[in-house]
């Protein structure tokens, strides 16, 4: 099932031509509507004008957050304020919050690409869908809800929270397809265990994932679970919100909307394209927003482009889900570990749940890493012996994994607090 | 079916269009608007061929076209509806209609150009009544017909008219755009130049914004109508915020 298939299904050729058409309108518009970039093009002595090619964007410089957060809040909007309707605020995850804008257009756009998502993850206009990403200034919430809309299916605008309910609703409401963060699917799965709430007596079918990265290895025991297909969508305030990729049902990958946006991966560090196929930071032009056009923005996700054309008969490159932010990146004894890796190791551990934190510290100039780990409760009671294997067993394995040794600490079931939205993995305690 | 990139184009030293890229597809209406002087006809004439392409490319139909001549693109399948209907006064509608046949024609023999008259008759009422009037003395609605009729006449793959509202009342304004989508409606591929942007872009499927020789917004006809710049630019609507 295709939403646009005209468009998600076109050649590369037009789809190439289309691209270029967009980018070079996009530039113009920036070059002379917006003074930040206005400054960074004269600067550079880049004129919009001769971009003849998509890889002529190489030429121009990236942008950071931190031009957000120094524009803050109105200084990159490329129209007035008074075309603007709609102003959303990044979930300031890490740091101070970033102010983006829509005009009626851009939240027309807006719906249709999330509509595209939920449709190829398989929501039609027959299902109910629970929205519990948060309402509000995240963009999460709002997304959703219009591309759900878009499309006609049923809408439970519930928001993120009070988990008990949202199982309550999700019984008498019938809900068919469940859109939340995936850490947030599994606390509901456990709740629904204290309940007594049987999964496989609701009518949930889909589940649709995102906000956070997370590992194929959760994607499996949420669908053991909860019995529902779960797909990984992909987008960021910054760009647009949700509906910038998404996965469909092949579930291998998240076909990217790239008649809107243009991205490409680079090497986080030396800012060079990385080789097709290769890990490195995905970086996002939009191709048609007009409120809030975004060029070359670092969006510190790591991921890969997956080059191989997908079964479902989409066009649109996939890129693989996102293994984790090029910034939570611990540089532990000078190696790179992402906590991505760790989660991967914890959930093939017997016994363990997928609640873990990672607590780094510096002791006599030496980085120490300490991951706490929930065991179920059989473990945790079990004789010291017996933890004591479970802990050299998970130590080894992280070792061998990550390349640097580090501790593991078990704990009891529950004791890591739950999150809502996001879920903070790292505590990092290094005052460098 | 057309497809343009990067193109550049100008007269002498002066640079018109710069670096311009747009395409059409089988079966669409796209329309280019923008004010006097922004290279819209400049445009026309240089996928045309009248005018030479300086840097970029054309491709029509798959064939690549940069600095073809006239002939080989309209043989191709590309005819133009030019600016001011320019029929040939001192002929009849009848006459004017049959030279607009010659490539098919050619093509096809001479009972092709009897049958593709009828089908203009039927298309254009109009031009039947008064075929054997010379064109002269047709009215400028009358006049803008006959001229798409002897375009249409070659059954080009790509019409493309240079605006043809252009000091026509409103009311036949609005029957030429009601032709044009029939065209449309009928498998034709059309490529409007219009400054009526209003009008335009109510028929079209998708737009560009031409200005000072420059592609400055393009996207589906809708969107373009409901973008604010658009609106206040060209079609005289000015929010009071």
């Amino acid at each position: 099932m295709y939403w646009e298939p005209e468009r998600e299904c076109m050649a590369r050729e037009d789809l190439e031509q289309l691209q270029l058409e967009r980018l070079q309108s996009t530039l113009y518009r920036v070059g002379t509507h917006v003074p930040f970039y206005r400054k960074k093009f004269d600067e550079l002595k880049f004129n919009y004008d001769d971009v003849r090619s998509l890889d002529d964007i190489r030429r121009l410089p990236f942008t950071e957050k931190q031009d957000l957060r120094s524009n803050y809040p109105y200084g990159l909007f490329a129209i007035p304020l008074r075309d603007v309707v709609r102003v959303h605020s990044s979930s300031g995850t890490t740091g101070l919050a970033t102010v983006v804008g829509y005009s009626r257009n851009d939240i027309r756009t807006w719906s249709n690409l999330v509509g595209r998502v939920l449709t190829a993850a398989g929501v039609t206009n027959n299902d109910v869908i629970q929205i519990a990403f948060g309402y509000g200034l995240f963009t999460g919430g709002f997304g959703l809800h219009y591309g759900a809309e878009r499309i006609g299916a049923s809408v439970i605008p519930i928001s993120a929270g009070n988990t008990k309910r949202q199982i309550q609703i999700m019984q008498d409401f019938k809900t068919t397809a469940l859109v939340c963060t995936p850490s947030y699917a599994l606390v509901m799965a456990a709740a629904m265990m204290e309940m007594g709430v049987n999964p496989n007596g609701l009518s949930l079918r889909f589940g649709l994932f995102g906000g956070e990265p997370w590992s194929e290895a959760m994607r499996t025991e949420i669908h053991e679970k909860l019995g529902i297909t779960a797909t990984d969508n992909y987008g960021l305030s910054e760009v647009m919100g949700p509906g910038v990729a998404g996965e469909c049902q092949q579930c291998n990958g998240l076909h990217i909307n790239e008649d809107h946006f243009l991205l490409e991966v680079v090497d986080p560090v030396t800012l060079e394209p990385v080789a097709e196929g290769e890990v490195g930071e995905l970086v996002i032009t939009t191709l048609t927003k007009e409120a809030f056009p975004m060029i070359r923005y670092r969006t510190r996700d790591l991921t890969r482009f997956i080059p191989e054309p997908c079964a479902c008969g989409r066009t649109m490159k996939r890129m693989q889900r996102v293994m984790g932010r090029s910034d939570d990146m611990l540089i532990i004894k000078g190696v790179n570990v992402f906590p991505i890796q760790i989660e991967k190791v914890l959930f093939e551990v017997e016994g363990t749940e997928p609640h873990y934190q990672i607590i780094v510290e510096r002791e006599n100039h030496t980085d120490k890493v300490t991951v706490l780990v929930e065991v179920v409760e059989a473990i945790f009671f079990d004789e010291m012996k017996k933890q004591r294997q479970i802990v050299d067993h998970i130590k080894a394995r992280l070792a061998a994994e990550l390349g640097v040794s580090v501790e593991v600490k078990i704990v009891e079931e529950k004791s890591i607090e739950r999150s809502m939205g996001k879920s903070q993995r790292v505590i990092d305690k290094r005052k460098i | 079916m057309l497809k343009i990139r990067n193109l550049d184009a100008g007269y002498g030293k002066l640079r018109v269009l710069k670096n311009i890229s747009l395409h059409v597809k089988a079966g669409e209406i796209v329309t280019m608007i923008g004010a006097n002087g922004a290279g819209k006809t400049t445009l026309l004439h240089t996928i045309i061929g009248l005018v030479r392409a300086s840097a970029g490319a054309i491709e029509f139909q798959q064939k690549e076209h940069t600095g073809s001549c006239a002939q080989k693109i309209v043989a191709a399948g590309c005819t133009l509806v030019p600016e001011g209907r320019q029929v040939f006064a001192s002929m009849t509608v009848e006459e004017n209609l049959i030279l607009g046949g010659y490539m098919l024609q050619r093509r096809e023999g001479k009972d092709a150009v009897l049958r593709e008259l009828q089908y203009q008759y039927d298309l254009f009422p109009v031009l039947r009544e008064r075929r054997e009037q010379y064109a002269g003395t047709l009215s400028g609605g009358e006049q803008q017909m006959l001229a798409m009729g002897r375009s249409l006449m070659s059954r080009p793959r790509l019409v493309m008219m240079d605006e043809p509202s252009t000091g026509l009342a409103p009311l036949i304004v609005r029957e030429i755009f009601k032709i044009i989508t029939r065209l449309r409606d009928e498998g034709n591929t059309v490529l409007l130049v219009e400054q009526n942007a209003t009008a335009a872009l109510g028929i079209a499927d998708r737009g560009y914004v031409l200005e000072v020789g420059k592609v400055i917004l393009q996207g589906p006809a809708a969107d373009l109508l409901a973008n604010s710049d658009v609106q206040r630019a060209y079609l005289g609507r000015e929010k009071i915020g």
